[in-house]
Parts: structure tokens; C-alpha cells; sequence
């Protein structure tokens, strides 16, 4: 398709950009049409009871695996799906064994495990629940040979460099908040597009990285501007409430995510180089992509936050969080001050859905949306409204997150930091920076 | 061709499904909360997720009858209600909506996690919990054979389907009328007071934190229930308790109106039906080509797009809902 | 302008209210409020700082005092509404200090707000009923039953009514009060706080943003409470209306309590001028609050008035 799109960009060069971009869309468009994964099921409207499980290779799913299920004279042969995942009904509760055939794996590789004689083979029992699950997390064993020292050290880095790009999309959410009132919850999909257009640039139209992410932050601090300017300014201007802002807000940001996963599709994809292994530094586990990412978000914090200590502007906008009547009343003009910050807001959060995008590793439509609630934790854990409370929020949040999977299993690890959140409030409502004022 | 007999018979289907009662049940706990207290609660999901898994686990792993099973989701949504509730109820109106979303996410993500896997089924969540709901369909008094189809028009079920609607626009038809009733006492004369300005109610001697705090427990026992309802006719699964099933029901909440107590009902059949009839539309008018660019999955995205963009408009446009009255718009200023 | 009572023959003052000399934290006859070492501050900023002030029972007692006094802050300390660093005091010789402003409320002691708090989507007659205490509908339990309550409500919505008619807002009984102007929905809060038949009724600056063809209605509103034996404790800037229908007033300024008295004497202190003039003695009087040039000009006025009669 990409070639037929290609044609009038030799006709006509001053189109030339504009056939450029709809060749990019059209081509993220086609990536789009491989179905979404879906698990492989049998037999689960047929039998009241459910034995399933994941098969991952190194923590990505593994499709098309032979397993089979047998107990109590019953048996039944399933694939896993393109997710990893399957499920079959049972006729009655009791042991199964769910025995994965090796011979359906990639070729050299087997399931290792020291503990186990067979391990392929795993003995499950479906209790009172009425079902059990039987998952072969395969390559996943020879993690636990790093010491504890050397995990929290690794642990620490990467909290670290989740808290600083968290801190990034923090300030924005923290400041519009302040000069406006509103909780953007469509802030989310902000992150996403900065992954998204580096993606497009960088991996669907194969420019360099270093061009393509500058374009894509340019894009993310236009995206910002277009949000003030199309949708917040005609809402402030009519009047509308904060609360139904705030609604308006959880509504664009369902739409512009589905409209995401309309253009790109429901899988993952990788920035360059987001999952090259000869990039690894090789102590504690980081790469030169995690070392990157760690500078780039110091260096840009720093100069947030010397924008708003030293800058006409980034005074003014401190006054207008402060007092937006005042503030109007001495002079300052109040909507260039927004619009300003919806530029930045955007552009940093550009910059966070990329880092975002090589931290995790891989771009998707709702990567923004993952850590939404995790940004607002970090700017209520902050103080609401305050630039730098939000900054010390995202870190404690980061460093929490990751430290936390020491102690507890890391599907959960998010379960602490929101935990975190509540309990701060608890104690003090206005945040850890926040200013103690007559609240409620 | 298209065959409209075939989306407009599933549209109407919707009109009495059991899916259909339990968001009209959530949106009416919400709007109790929302429209008529002011309080923002983000996570309503979690209350569902608390009645559904609730009656799933006393039944499964407690062995407990029906009766207790929802009870004990009853009780579990109260619990959760009070501790979101003590901290948040003293504060400004926004920290309790940034508490219930993460509540919300905090629940779902224990049920998904593999720790609990035992008793919750992590990912895959729980089923065989219907039987002794099944068991005590008193439709089973008029007929032995348990596949025998009753009805008319689109509307043709077998005896359990029919007792699973009966049960859950039974239980939507009581919470309504509860809902009335106290929206025409004193205690929701208070409690509107409240939405409006709560100093000024509590300069008045009322003791506002205990109202919200009654306000927040029963539109989150409304939710358990809607929870129970909603899985019924399905099996419980933690994904289905995403933070986007609470802006689906803000979204019904707001089509019907949400100071009102049959908008939030009238707000779901709505909903519902116009959501069958574009998905069945968009489905089938992909699959006889008339709209090239889009795949079957993708037509399936649309219907979260229709629905963002739905919200956004009536709040923008339309504030008070199709039923509400002007006058009586209800945003907590 | 006069409607009533009001202008012609002046209100009847009450007097005889304090024991020794008028002076700051004078003692009285027989105290409603006693407060003791209240202090509160923002910051490093005090905002109230009341060594000892007790308010006579069944007079009308003004609060003035220049901007940023401190007189919104104390009235908020004193009906549980803000939580002072120290202090304490009784009403009615309970002590109340640190209980919530619902608890204040219920033991008689009501206030109205500086910026009305009208409940706008609430009609005209749902306000007035919220007012009335103890109505046992207001209960979770037995707000399903109607027959619990349908009889009280028939009493307080009788007493709404009369209530109303004397505020003259009988015909608005079915609006919303947000549909009502500003001197109306002063009224209807004044009205409000009556539904609870209090012993002490607190107004926050009643006469702000009120238009003037209201506002003699209103001081008519304020004698009457104190005829039907409730005490009246306001803080207002407007001087006429203070001098006009004020038993006791006391001056507050930078938190501080720093005259008391007679309203005619306390207006001659020199004390006072300095607090309203005070900080700004030595800058340009130019730069002097707008209200408060306008309240020293009034008692000009009402002085020289005063003379002519």
C-alpha cells in the first residue's frame, strides 16, 4: 500500500510532507490489521470448570504451543494463543496434569527447571474456585542468580529512571493543574503520542533517532498547543465548571485512545534500539539507553525548573498557579501563560512516552494510560498544583514501585504505590510539598 | 446485504438484558453519589468487582448459599466504602476522586494478581458459581426441561436467562424505589444540601460527614449488587472491572441525567441499545464492504470512541442529561 | 425608605451591659460567649489573638475593625469552623472549644457567611425546612417510612411558611433559590438560621451586596431577633448600621481586641481611629482602603445627624 501513497510524491514535491505522513499513516494503518491476540480456548462453554494458564518466553507470550490436560479419564489437547494464553473446560473438580509438549517450542529451547524432574509437566488441582491455572513462564529460572545487593542496586537505577520520567509527565499534569483547575486524565494520551510518533518516525519511516525523536517532541508540544486552544480555552471562555471539565477530559481521553489502537492495533512495538542487548553496560543490569534516559530527564527537569525560578514567564506562572485573579489584575496576561503551559505540558510528556516507550520496554496504544493513575499518585502524593511537589512525588513513586517487587510479586507492584497514595492523604492531605491550607 | 432485521432483534435484546439492568444498578448508585451528593466517586468499577467476586468466592470457595454469598459482597463494598470513605470525606472533592480510581485499580489488580490465584483465579477469574442461583429460579416450577424456550419477538429465553432478568431488573426495580423514597424525605433533602454547599448545611447543624458517608455506602451497595447482576450471565473476569467501567457508567449517568432516579435506568437501556445497534451495524457493514478502511477489530474500537465522544458532548452541550431538568442540573460547581 | 419600627423612632438601645470600664475584655452582666487566650495563625502570619472577650446575652453586639482584622477568623473559631492553635470558651456556660460547627450549631449558636451560602438548586421552601432541628426524617433508618415523620414535617413547614411571609419570600416558596437576588437570598439565610430557633444567631457582614432598598428591611430583621429574646453578634463594615442598631461593639484590629464599648464611645476612642487608620499614619492616606474612608465619613455624618436631632 505504502508504494501506491508514494506516487504523487514524485509528481508534485511541494506535497511532498503532507504524502510523506499519510504514507505513514496508511502503513501504521496496515500494521493494524493483524488480529488481536486472543486466547485459545476449548471446551469452556461446554464444562462449568477451567484449567488455563500463560506460556511466556522470556517474559513475551509464546504462541502456538501444544499443551495437554488430562485427569480423571478425561483429556483434551490445546494451543496457546497468540497473547500465550489458553483455556479448557473440565467436567469436575480434581488434579489434572497439564504436560507442554517440547516439541512445539522454538527450536533449543526447553523447560528448565532445577526444582522439578519433569518440568514440563505440572500437577494442578481445581478447588473450590473452579479453576486452576498451570503457567510455563519459560527462560524465567536463571534470573535469581543476582545477589540482593546487586538487586537493589539494580532496583534502585530503575526506579530512579522510572521516577524521573514519571516526573516529567508529573509536571505538566501539575502544572496545568495549577493555571487552570483542571485534572486532565486525557494527559495520559499525551505520553502516548510522543511514543507513537517517535515509533512512526523513527521504526515505520526509518529516520535516525536522534531526528525522529526531536520531531516527535515538536509534535507532542504542538498537540499541547492544539488541546488549549481547540478544546480548553472555548471551555474556559463558556464557563464551564472544573468537575465537568474533568469529565470532558476522561471522555477525550477514551476516544483518543481507542483512536490510537484504531491506527496502530493492540501489540507492542519497539523504538530502535529499545531491546538491543549489545547496548548493555553490563553491571546492575543497565544499558546505555537507561543511562540516556536518566541524563536527559535531569537535564530537562533542571531546566524546568530554571524556567520557573528565573524566567519572566515561568514567574508568571508560578503566580498564576498561585492566584489566577491576582495574578490577572497585575498585568499578567493569563491565557498566554496557559497556552504556554500546555506547550510544555505536552512537550514533556512527549518526552516521558518515549522514555517510557524504551523503559518498558515498547510502544502501544495505552502505554500513557498504564501509568495515568501512577502520575496522578505523583502529583497528589507532591501537593496538588506544585511543580516540584509533583517532581518528589514521581520519584518516591518510581523508587517505590521498583524497590517494592523485592517484597512483593511484581503483578502487585503497583497495588504499593497506590496504597502509598492513600495513606499519605491520610496523614496529609495537602501533599508533601503542598501548602497547609483549610481543605473541606 | 446487510440484515437489519438481525442488529435491530439484538438492539432490542438489549433493552431487558441482564448486562443492561446492572450498569442501570451502578449508574444509580453513582448517581446517588454523584448527582444527588456531589461526591465523585471514580470507582465504581471497584465496587462491582467487590459484588461480583464477593458472590463468586463465598459461593465457591465458602460453599455458602445465594443469599449469603451476596450478602458477603454487600458487606465487602460497605467495608471498602468506609475506608475510602473516612479519609477522603473531610477533604476538597477532588482527592476522593483520585482515591476511588486508585481504590478502584488497587482491587482489580489484587484480583488479577497470581498471588490469590487459589481463591481469586487471577487472570482468568472464576466460574460454576451459578448453580445455586439456577437452583432457585422458580421458573423451574412450571417445566422440567431446562432448554425449553419461552418468549416472543427477539425476546426468547430459556428458563434461567429469564430468571436472571427477572432477578436483576427485580433487584434495579427495588433500589429505584428506595432511591425515591429517600430523595423525597428529609435525609435527602440534607444530602442535596450538601451537593449545593456543605458549610452552609453544616452551619445548620447537620453532621455532613456522616451524610456523605451513608451517601457513599449505599451507592456502593448499589454497585455490589450491580456487580452480582453482572455476572450472571457471564463468568467473572478481573479485566472487566478496567477504570474505563466507570466512565461507561458516568457516561449513562450523564445521557439520563444524574440528579434524577430513572435517568440513570432509562440513560442505560439507551446506551445499550444504540451501542448494539452501531457495533452490529459497523460489523456487518465491514463485512459487506462498505467500509474498506476498517477491520472487524477496529469496528469493535469504535464503539469506545462513540462513547468518549458522547461524553464529551453532553457535558459540553447537554449537562442535565436527556431527562433532567435544566434547572436542576446537578455538577458539583 | 422606612418600612416599619425602624427609622423614625430609633431602636431601643440595651443597656447596662458590662461591669467596671469599658475596656477591652470588660466583663459582663451576663456573658453567652466567653473565650479565653484564642490564638490562631496562618503561617507565621496571627491571624486572631483574643486574650479574653466575653458577648452579652440578649443584646445586638457588632464586630468591627479594619481589613484583615481578623473578624471572619475568630467568627469561624468561634462556631467550630476553624480550629484555633489555643484558646478556649463556653457558650451558655458549656464549653465548646474544638467541637465541629455541627455540634455549635446544634447547641443554638447559628451563623450566616459573608458570601452567601443560599443552596441555589434546592427550592426556596427545602432551604427554610433544612433550618429546623431535630427532624427525625433526616435519619437514614426512617426516611423510607414516611409516617415516622410526615407530621413534623407539616409542623416545620407550617413555621417555614410564617417565617417566610414575614421575610416577605411567601411567593417564592417553589423557586430555586439560586433564581432569588442578593439581598433575597440574604434574607432567606437569615431566615434559614431562625428554622433552628437559636439563642445566638452569628451574621457575617449581612449587609454586603445587599441593594438599599433591602437593606432597611433587614435591619428591621436584626432589631426583631433581639425583641424575641435572641442574642445578635455580626461583624459589618457599614457604620451606620452599626451605630444605628448595635447595643456593644467591639474593635478588632491585627487580631487583637482593642476597644470595646458603647457604640457612641467606642467611635470617639481614640484607639479605634488608630486601628482604622493605624499602619497607615505615615503613608499616604490616598492608599487607604476605599471602605474604610467611606465608614469614617459615615460617622462623620452620623454624628453631625446626631447633633441636629
Amino acid at each position: 500500500m505504502a508504494h501506491v501513497a508514494s506516487r504523487p510524491l514524485n509528481r508534485r514535491a511541494p506535497r511532498r510532507l503532507a504524502a510523506v505522513l499519510l504514507a505513514g499513516l496508511v502503513s501504521v494503518l496496515t500494521l493494524s490489521i493483524a488480529a488481536p491476540a486472543a486466547a485459545n480456548e476449548v471446551g469452556l462453554d461446554e464444562y462449568d470448570f477451567k484449567v488455563s494458564g500463560l506460556v511466556e518466553l522470556a517474559d513475551e507470550p509464546l504462541a502456538d504451543v501444544l499443551l495437554v490436560i488430562e485427569g480423571g479419564g478425561f483429556r483434551v489437547e490445546v494451543e496457546s494463543g497468540q497473547d500465550g494464553r489458553w483455556a479448557v473446560g473440565v467436567p469436575e473438580r480434581g488434579d489434572f496434569t497439564v504436560t507442554l509438549d517440547e516439541n512445539t517450542l522454538p527450536a533449543g529451547i526447553a523447560v528448565i527447571d532445577e526444582n522439578l524432574e519433569q518440568p514440563n509437566v505440572r500437577t494442578i488441582t481445581v478447588g473450590q474456585s473452579g479453576s486452576a491455572v498451570a503457567n510455563f513462564f519459560i527462560g524465567q529460572g536463571e534470573r535469581n542468580t543476582t545477589s540482593l545487593f546487586d538487586q537493589v542496586i539494580e532496583r534502585l537505577f530503575n526506579g530512579l529512571n522510572f521516577g524521573l520520567l514519571l516526573a516529567l509527565a508529573a509536571i505538566g499534569l501539575s502544572l496545568v493543574f495549577g493555571t487552570t483547575g483542571l485534572s486532565n486524565f486525557a494527559h495520559a494520551e499525551l505520553v502516548t503520542f510522543g511514543g507513537l510518533m517517535a515509533l512512526l518516525f523513527g521504526t515505520t519511516l526509518g529516520m535516525p533517532i536522534w531526528l525522529a525523536i526531536p520531531i516527535a517532541l515538536i509534535l507532542s508540544a504542538g498537540l499541547g498547543y492544539v488541546n488549549d486552544s481547540a478544546l480548553w480555552k472555548p471551555l474556559r471562555r463558556r464557563g464551564v465548571g472544573l468537575i465537568p471539565m474533568m469529565i470532558v477530559s476522561i471522555g477525550l481521553s477514551l476516544a483518543v485512545r481507542y483512536i490510537f489502537q484504531l491506527f496502530v492495533g493492540g501489540d507492542t512495538q519497539q523504538l530502535p534500539g529499545a531491546t538491543d542487548t549489545t547496548l548493555s553496560i553490563g553491571v546492575f543490569g543497565l544499558s546505555w539507553i537507561d543511562v540516556g534516559s536518566m541524563v536527559v530527564s535531569v537535564i530537562v527537569l533542571l531546566g524546568v525548573a530554571y524556567f520557573l525560578l528565573r524566567t519572566r514567564i515561568g514567574k508568571a506562572t508560578r503566580a498564576v498557579s498561585d492566584n489566577p485573579s491576582l495574578a490577572a489584575a497585575s498585568g499578567i496576561d493569563v491565557d498566554r501563560v496557559i497556552r504556554i503551559v500546555w506547550v510544555m505540558a505536552g512537550g514533556l510528556a512527549g518526552l516521558s512516552g518515549i522514555l517510557w516507550a524504551y523503559f518498558r520496554p515498547g510502544v502501544s496504544w495505552d502505554m500513557g494510560f498504564q501509568i495515568l493513575l501512577l502520575t496522578f499518585a505523583a502529583v497528589t502524593l507532591g501537593g496538588l498544583g506544585t511543580a516540584f511537589g509533583a517532581l518528589v512525588g514521581a520519584l518516591i513513586v518510581g523508587l517505590f514501585v521498583e524497590l517494592s517487587t523485592l517484597i512483593i510479586p511484581s503483578d502487585m507492584k503497583y497495588v504499593g504505590a497506590l496504597v502509598i497514595l492513600i495513606l499519605v492523604l491520610l496523614v496529609r492531605p495537602q501533599g508533601i510539598l503542598g501548602r497547609k491550607e483549610r481543605i473541606g | 446485504m446487510i440484515d437489519w432485521i438481525q442488529i435491530i432483534s439484538n438492539a432490542a435484546q438489549e433493552i431487558i438484558s441482564p448486562t443492561t439492568a446492572a450498569y442501570a444498578l451502578a449508574a444509580l448508585g453513582l448517581a446517588i453519589h454523584f448527582g444527588f451528593t456531589g461526591l465523585l466517586n471514580f470507582g465504581q468499577a471497584g465496587f462491582m468487582a467487590l459484588g461480583a467476586y464477593g458472590f463468586a468466592i463465598a459461593t465457591l470457595t465458602f460453599e455458602w448459599p445465594v443469599w449469603a454469598a451476596i450478602l458477603f459482597g454487600v458487606v465487602g463494598s460497605i467495608v471498602f466504602a468506609l475506608i475510602l470513605g473516612i479519609p477522603t470525606l473531610r477533604l476538597r472533592a477532588d482527592y476522593l476522586a483520585i482515591v476511588t480510581i486508585a481504590a478502584a485499580e488497587i482491587v482489580r489488580l489484587l484480583f488479577t494478581t497470581n498471588t490469590f490465584v487459589e481463591v481469586t483465579g487471577s487472570a482468568n477469574g472464576l466460574q460454576g458459581y451459578k448453580g445455586g442461583f439456577a437452583a432457585l429460579n422458580p421458573l423451574l416450577l412450571f417445566t422440567d426441561n431446562e432448554s425449553v424456550l419461552w418468549g416472543f419477538g427477539p425476546w426468547v429465553y430459556n428458563p434461567y436467562d429469564w430468571w436472571v432478568r427477572i432477578f436483576g431488573w427485580g433487584l434495579v426495580a427495588i433500589a429505584a424505589f428506595i432511591t425515591w423514597r429517600l430523595f423525597k424525605s428529609p435525609w435527602g433533602r440534607v444530602i442535596k444540601g450538601i451537593r449545593e454547599d456543605e458549610d452552609a448545611v453544616r452551619a445548620l447543624g447537620k453532621n455532613v460527614y456522616f451524610y456523605k458517608m451513608q451517601s457513599l455506602v449505599i451507592g456502593g451497595v448499589f454497585g455490589a449488587l450491580a456487580g452480582v447482576i453482572f455476572i450472571l450471565p457471564r463468568a467473572v473476569v478481573p479485566s472487566n472491572y478496567q477504570t474505563s467501567l466507570t466512565f461507561f457508567i458516568y457516561a449513562i449517568l450523564l445521557l439520563g441525567g444524574a440528579a434524577t432516579v430513572f435517568g440513570p435506568i432509562i440513560g442505560s437501556v439507551i446506551f445499550w441499545v444504540l451501542l448494539s445497534f452501531f457495533s452490529g451495524f459497523i460489523a456487518r457493514a465491514v463485512e459487506v464492504g462498505w467500509l474498506p478502511f476498517l477491520t472487524n477489530v477496529q469496528a469493535g474500537q469504535l464503539r469506545f470512541i462513540l462513547v468518549g465522544v458522547a461524553i464529551m458532548l453532553i457535558v459540553i452541550y447537554r449537562p442535565q442529561g436527556i431527562f433532567g431538568n435544566k434547572k436542576e442540573l446537578a455538577f458539583v460547581k | 425608605m422606612s418600612s416599619s419600627t425602624g427609622a423614625d423612632s430609633a431602636p431601643i438601645k440595651t443597656v447596662g451591659l458590662h461591669v467596671g470600664d469599658p475596656a477591652p475584655g470588660v466583663k459582663k452582666v451576663d456573658p453567652i460567649i466567653v473565650a479565653d487566650h484564642i490564638k490562631r495563625s496562618f503561617g507565621g502570619l496571627t491571624a486572631v489573638d483574643v486574650e479574653h472577650l466575653e458577648i452579652p446575652r440578649g443584646a445586638i453586639t457588632a464586630l468591627i475593625g479594619p481589613n484583615g482584622a481578623g473578624k471572619t477568623t475568630l467568627f469561624n473559631l468561634l462556631t467550630g469552623f476553624d480550629k484555633p492553635d489555643t484558646g478556649e470558651w463556653t457558650f451558655d456556660g458549656q464549653g465548646i472549644s474544638g467541637i465541629p460547627a455541627f455540634k455549635v450549631a446544634r447547641k443554638g449558636q447559628v451563623r450566616t457567611f459573608q458570601l452567601t451560602k443560599a443552596l441555589g438548586l434546592l427550592t426556596v421552601l427545602d432551604n427554610m425546612k433544612l433550618g429546623a432541628k431535630d427532624q427525625s426524617g433526616e435519619s437514614l433508618a426512617r426516611a423510607l417510612f414516611p409516617w415516622f415523620w410526615r407530621k413534623q414535617e407539616a409542623e416545620i413547614e407550617a413555621r417555614a411558611l410564617d417565617l417566610l411571609t414575614r421575610f416577605k419570600l411567601v411567593e417564592k416558596k417553589d423557586d430555586y433559590a439560586a433564581g432569588l437576588s442578593g439581598g433575597q437570598r440574604k434574607l432567606l439565610e437569615m431566615a434559614r438560621a431562625l428554622m433552628s430557633q437559636p439563642q445566638l444567631v452569628m451574621l457575617d457582614e449581612p449587609m454586603a451586596g445587599v441593594n438599599p432598598a433591602l437593606t432597611q428591611s433587614l435591619l428591621d430583621h436584626i432589631l426583631n431577633l433581639k425583641t424575641e429574646g435572641m442574642t445578635v453578634l455580626f461583624v459589618e463594615h457599614d457604620m451606620h448600621m452599626v451605630r444605628h442598631i448595635a447595643d456593644w461593639v467591639v474593635v478588632m484590629a491585627e487580631g487583637k481586641v482593642v476597644a470595646e464599648g458603647d457604640p457612641h464611645e467606642v467611635m470617639a476612642n481614640p484607639a479605634v481611629i488608630d486601628a482604622y487608620l493605624g499602619s497607615h499614619h505615615d503613608s499616604d492616606l490616598g492608599g487607604l482602603d476605599t471602605g474604610v474612608m467611606t465608614a469614617i465619613k459615615e460617622l462623620a455624618d452620623d454624628d453631625a445627624d446626631e447633633i441636629k436631632h
